[in-house]
């Protein structure tokens, strides 16, 4: 299964790039048991950055109450259509991911 | 020294170095993971783990959550500030076991908005917190929960 996924585009006006993301993780709260009565371990993501032509833009930090296969949208201003844009994530065992997309024109 | 003994002196030493490279390990990656804020019950508490004493008012923030979520599990929300130089936007769902949700830093032209998807528990207020110049603002939501969320 792909770990994340990615759209970047300029938005109608030009003035922004609208990026979504979404990620494929379980995000368990460390509330949930299996069916045995045990506890199932919290194990979610706890940063995800995103940076734009290398220069990052967004640094944030997420609880276990993110849904799992987190949606994650941000909008970068002063970006261009073919601008690469990067996001990665960190989990709380060390696991990581990364993906990055050029800006695509506004559809029109 | 007989034999067994020292096979299972070898077998501390490893699981012993193991233990301490683990626990350096999870120390970087959770480096930059504010643990005191996120692992608080309250929502002043975790107010004070993002560093905001008090936060003013603001209708120059903007929260599109839905009224009533019929699934805890899953319920969209947008965060727009409208406030110049918006430095960070904190989500949190005040009756959730762990009210802070989300820190989101933005930094070289990002914009002050973030669009994700949340647990809730129960019925709650949520509050975005905005810091700006230094200074701290806030809005608030109400959202009724019917099917609660904290066990997926």
């Amino acid at each position: 299964m792909q770990a994340m996924k990615i759209r970047a585009r300029m938005e109608g006006d030009n003035s922004a790039a609208d990026i979504k993301v979404l990620v494929n993780h379980p995000m368990e709260t460390g509330q949930r048991k299996d069916a045995n009565g045990e506890l199932i371990p919290r194990h979610f993501i706890q940063t995800i950055k995103a940076t734009h032509n290398g220069k990052i833009v967004i640094d944030a930090q997420w609880s276990q109450a993110i849904s799992k296969n987190p949606f994650f949208g941000f909008k970068i201003k002063g970006a261009k259509s073919g601008d690469t844009v990067t996001v990665s994530w960190v989990d709380n065992k060390g696991e990581t991911s990364s993906i990055d997309a050029k800006i695509e024109p506004a559809s029109s | 020294m007989n034999r067994s003994r020292r096979t299972l002196l070898k077998a501390a030493s490893f699981l012993a170095g193991v233990a301490l490279g683990g626990g350096m390990l999870r120390s970087v990656f959770a480096a930059d993971w504010n643990a005191a804020a996120f692992d608080a019950v309250d929502i002043n508490g975790a107010m004070k783990g993002i560093g905001v004493a008090a936060a003013t008012f603001s209708k120059d923030i903007e929260i599109q959550v839905p009224q009533i979520a019929e699934n805890g599990a899953v319920v969209p929300i947008q965060v727009t500030s409208r406030i110049p130089n918006t430095r960070f936007i904190a989500i949190l769902v005040e009756k959730n076991p762990f009210p802070l949700i989300a820190q989101i830093n933005f930094l070289n032209g990002a914009e002050g908005y973030v669009s994700t998807r949340i647990k809730m528990g129960e019925s709650s207020n949520i509050k975005a917190v905005v810091q700006a110049d230094g200074k701290f603002y806030s809005a608030s939501k109400d959202v009724k929960v019917t099917i609660g969320g904290c066990g997926e």
